[in-house]
């Protein structure tokens, strides 16, 4: 457990990262480093967004998976890891 | 009486009107006796006519003596009158008298009449006149009697018409109202439009016919067998020849006629279709959802954290993540190297691209030659023109001893315009030097100037303006030749024009004006340096300063009202005016004062400064600050008179603070706004606040740095500084001493961080704050003398030029290249962050030396210790002492003089 909190915190302390959370499999925040709002807003949408784009690349090539999605807006990087069961998001702003 | 045909339903009132007025006339005895006769005759004769004919239905006579008058109480004149003849008898009375009387009673002739009598009452009337024979007559019927009684109705016969007006003699108004009798059928006859009816009728002539028709049954529906046969209608089949009958054709006579002309109409419709459609109509309907996000609880999220699935996953994806926050923070993919390519390649330039490049030089072999420009100013709105003001290069004591050459030769400004090199376009003529001058801002035709001898000046170049705005090598040689002679060539007079007013001596300065500047036009400055609002928005004070000390403040406006009459009778035999002079400033001429006069007394040390250079906080144009002036805009013909003070108001935001330099290399600040003394009540000049001297040479440029309001630049001597505006502990930065004097200086106009010196052996230095401070980024030669004045000017976007003048006369332009004109993005934030970072540089110095200041105290306590303690020694040893330091005074004395080279070098001993 603890081996867990350091790992996060240690994405978390890193050059212009804004936030952490981490969704389970139905969409729900488990964890998260920003207020409730936020993370309910992200959580829901990211989750929908990281299903369609795995729903993509595997109707392309079946045997294929999706294993990591970058999303780059004007203000921040989106960065998301999708598991079977477990989904990890990384809010950073990279122009600092 | 309806079966009478043939008379005519007369109204009966007319009758009875006639037999009732007969009757209260012959009520009446003498006077209308006579109508009444003549009526009652009338009436009589009526009733005589009818009389005689028979008296009417229901009207039996009837004498009736005293006797039964008394029994029935109908006696003459007293129960009965003429007025109201009538005497109901009840008919059990009658019989019951009849009984008693029998043949006596005057009833017994009319008794069976009495005894068919139907109602239960008998009408008896007096009958005075005897009109149906006796004294009284007896109505039989009912309807006889209804009618007496009731004289309304239609037709009364003339006994009737008598009765009623004996009845109702009392009613004299006229019975006028008419009794609706429906109308009578009567027989129709025939008029003959019965005959066109009969006509129309449908009448059937005969019975109808019945016919019946039957076939079996079995035959209905039964289905039909065809067979041919021949059409043909010979005679050998006649007996089938009536199943078919040929229908020959044949000419019908009817048609013979053959339609020639036939009418016929066209019109000519649109096809229409109508069709419909329907859609479902859905009907709004208010629904809404709403839903939150399902949130797990702690509990739960503990658990799940705590899994293991959870912590190998952090673990399988955590190095992606940091792989892809490295990425982002050692470089950015997105950076567009295009857009910002072109910045960096300038850097780079060969030689001329970095250098000024010479653009056009102006001198004229006449009015500036071997004279030093003392003032160089380009015109604010038309482009490549510039002004330049020629001075002799005379000191004051040559001058005295030049007086009257001097008064020979004009004092001018030449005004050059790119489109001519050779002949300036204007000359303005003062009245002696001129040491300095400006356009003025809003209004470029004015000119202000400041001479020598301490005058302010002011020309009006209204006329000659289009011909300056126009003249694109409008000069052509064609047009200068057009007037030789003999193969001359003539050259083109340039206009000269007379200055239009000029300061009252005894009221300008006292020693040459050295700096003149226009106040900028949204704010005016009143009698006691409080700066009001200006309605007008344009220019109309100057400022002046000048070494006599003073520091002067002028308004080109008319002053309120002529002091006196003295001041009027001068004006009246002022001599004529000359020629070609602008008449706008009339008021001013010889008699202009000053608004206000501040002197620059020292802080310190008595007498005052003499400013050179001033530099005010406000810009002309920069009014952001500055509340829109309210109410109406006074009268803009010319320049009106100067407003009463209780028409302005003052500005609190403007700045009353202003930078001086000065003669002797010093920076003072100041401020222009009166004070008033408490103890005296008048309004004085206040002293200025702050004061240092970090030139050593008269302070020749102060300005202020057009993007930074608060960073001023000053050049005197051989040293230039930066100041900032409120930081009294010293400049951001002081130059080290240059090699040569420091001439001239000005900001560039687009860089902030770049400024133009000029020196005294003709170079041009441009110094770049951001890229090195201690020395300049470039050095140009330009001419071979001192260079006076440097002005830089935006011409156009692709064209920044830069006016160098020199002490011989002439005006050098230089183009200034890319480089130095382009700001690089982000300049101003790096200026900004350098002035800053100055600033915390001094702060951080001022503190070390107040630090350092208490250490030097601390140890100067201890020295004055120890000394208390030296000083016991004996005399001797300080004789000694005073041995050993003349002793190696002189040697250091000897060691020097050999440095000097004043004494020879002792040979070295072998």
């Amino acid at each position: 457990m603890s081996e867990v909190e350091e790992t996060i915190k240690r994405i978390q302390s890193h050059k212009g990262v804004l936030g952490i959370i981490v969704v389970n499999s139905e969409g729900i925040p488990i964890l998260t480093s920003l207020d409730n709002s936020t993370t309910v807003q992200y959580a829901g949408l990211i989750h929908q967004l990281t299903m369609k784009a795995r729903s993509t690349v595997r109707d392309i090539d079946p045997q294929n998976d999706l294993t990591f999605l970058r999303l780059r807006s004007k203000k921040h990087e989106i960065m998301v890891a999708p598991d079977k069961e477990y989904l990890l998001i990384v809010i950073q702003n990279p122009s600092e | 009486m309806a079966d009478d045909p043939p008379r005519t339903p007369t109204p009966s009132g007319s009758r009875k009107g006639s037999g009732k007025k007969a009757a209260p006339a012959s009520n009446k005895l003498a006077p209308p006796a006579a109508a009444a006769q003549k009526k009652s005759k009338e009436s009589v004769t009526k009733s005589k006519s009818q009389h005689d004919a028979e008296p009417p239905q229901g009207i039996v006579p009837l004498f009736m003596a005293t006797k039964s008058q008394e029994i029935y109480e109908c006696i003459c004149d007293e129960h009965v009158t003429e007025d109201n003849p009538y005497k109901l008898i009840k008919k059990a009375d009658i019989i019951q008298d009849m009984k008693m009387r029998a043949a006596i009673s005057d009833f017994h002739p009319v008794k069976q009449l009495v005894l068919d009598y139907p109602g239960e009452e008998l009408l008896i009337a007096y009958d005075p006149d005897f009109k149906f024979g006796q004294n009284f007559f007896l109505c039989t019927t009912e309807e006889a009697k209804m009618e007496h009684l009731h004289p309304g109705g239609a037709d009364a016969e003339g006994e009737d018409g008598v009765v009623a007006a004996g009845e109702e003699g009392a009613e004299e108004e006229d019975n006028a109202v008419y009794v609706y009798k429906p109308p009578e059928a009567k027989e129709w006859v025939t008029q003959g439009s019965q005959v066109e009816v009969e006509d129309e009728i449908v009448v059937d002539t005969r019975d109808k016919i019945r016919f019946r028709a039957s076939r079996v049954r079995k035959e209905f529906g039964a289905p039909i067998i065809f067979e041919d046969r021949d059409a043909d209608t010979s005679a050998a089949e006649q007996g089938l020849a009536a199943s078919c009958l040929a229908c020959p054709s044949y000419a019908d006579t009817n048609f013979t006629i053959k339609k020639a002309e036939l009418d016929n109409a066209v019109q000519a419709v649109p096809e229409l279709t109508d069709g419909s459609s329907q859609t479902d109509w859905k009907h709004p309907v208010t629904a809404s959802v709403q839903y939150e996000p399902r949130i797990i609880s702690e509990e739960e999220a503990k658990v799940a954290q705590q899994s293991e699935e959870f912590k190998q996953f952090i673990q399988a994806s955590v190095p992606r993540f940091e792989l892809a926050l490295q990425q982002n923070t050692i470089m950015d993919v997105f950076f567009d190297d295009w857009t910002v390519l072109g910045e960096e390649d300038t850097n780079f330039g060969s030689k001329s691209d970095s250098h000024l490049k010479e653009y056009q030089s102006f001198t004229d072999l006449q009015y500036s030659k071997d004279k030093t420009v003392t003032c160089v100013d380009w015109h604010p709105q038309i482009k490549g023109v510039m002004a330049v003001a020629c001075c002799e290069r005379l000191t004051f004591d040559e001058r005295i001893d030049n007086a009257n050459k001097l008064l020979m030769s004009p004092s001018l400004i030449l005004i050059w315009s790119f489109a001519d090199p050779i002949h300036p376009q204007l000359l303005l003529e003062g009245p002696d030097d001129i040491c300095c001058f400006k356009f003025c801002p809003t209004n470029p035709n004015i000119v202000a100037g400041g001479c020598i001898n301490g005058q302010l000046v002011l020309w009006d170049i209204t006329e000659y303006s289009e011909k300056l705005s126009s003249n694109r090598g409008n000069n052509s040689k064609a047009s200068q030749k057009k007037a030789a002679m003999f193969g001359e060539e003539i050259q083109p007079e340039t206009p000269t024009i007379r200055y239009c007013a000029v300061s009252a001596i005894e009221n300008s300065h006292r020693n040459i004006i050295s700096s003149v500047d226009w106040l900028p036009d949204h704010y005016e400055l009143n009698r006691f340096g409080i700066p009001v609002e200006n309605r007008l928005s344009e220019c109309c004070q100057i400022m002046t300063c000048g070494t006599d000390g003073h520091v002067m403040v002028w308004d080109i406006r008319a002053p309120k009202a002529p002091a006196n009459t003295k001041d009027q009778q001068a004006e009246k035999s002022a001599p004529p005016r000359p020629f070609g002079v602008s008449q706008v400033f009339k008021h001013l001429d010889l008699s202009w004062k000053p608004l206000l006069k501040l002197s620059m007394a020292k802080t310190d040390s008595s007498g005052d400064y003499s400013p050179l250079k001033f530099s005010l906080a406000e810009k002309q144009g920069a009014r952001d600050h500055v509340p829109q002036p309210a109410g109406e805009k006074p009268e803009t013909t010319g320049m009106s008179k100067v407003p009463s003070a209780k028409n302005q108001r003052p500005l609190e935001c403007i700045a009353t603070n202003y930078f001086l330099g000065s003669e002797d290399g010093e920076v003072i600040y100041a401020s222009f706004k009166l004070e008033k003394d408490n103890e005296t009540g008048k309004s004085n000049v206040p002293k200025p606040t702050w004061a240092v001297a970090p030139h050593d040479g008269p302070v020749n440029t102060l300005q202020r740095n057009p993007f930074f309001s608060d960073i001023l630049l000053s050049v005197g001597g051989w040293t230039f500084a930066v100041w900032k505006e409120g930081v009294t502990s010293g400049a951001i930065l002081q130059s080290a001493c240059a090699p040569k004097l420091y001439t001239a200086g000005h900001w560039s106009t687009t860089r902030p961080a770049v400024f133009f010196l000029g020196t005294k052996d003709g170079n041009v230095e441009v110094w770049d704050l951001l890229d090195r401070t201690h020395e300049p980024l470039l050095v140009q030669n330009v001419t071979a003398a001192q260079v006076t004045q440097i002005v830089p000017w935006v011409v156009s976007k692709k064209q920044h030029l830069v006016a160098v003048s020199d002490n011989v006369g002439t005006l050098h332009i230089l183009e200034i290249p890319w480089n130095l004109r382009h700001p690089a993005s982000g300049e101003k934030q790096a200026v900004e962050g350098f002035f800053d970072r100055e600033i915390q540089r001094i702060e951080y110095f001022d503190k070390k030396a107040v630090v350092r200041a208490n250490e030097r105290s601390k140890e100067m306590d201890k020295k004055k210790a120890q000394q208390a303690k030296v000083e016991e020694m004996t005399d001797d040893a300080l004789m000694e002492e005073y041995k050993a330091e003349y002793d190696s005074y002189k040697q250091l004395e000897k060691k020097l003089l050999q440095q000097l080279g004043l004494i020879e070098e002792e040979k070295p001993e072998i």
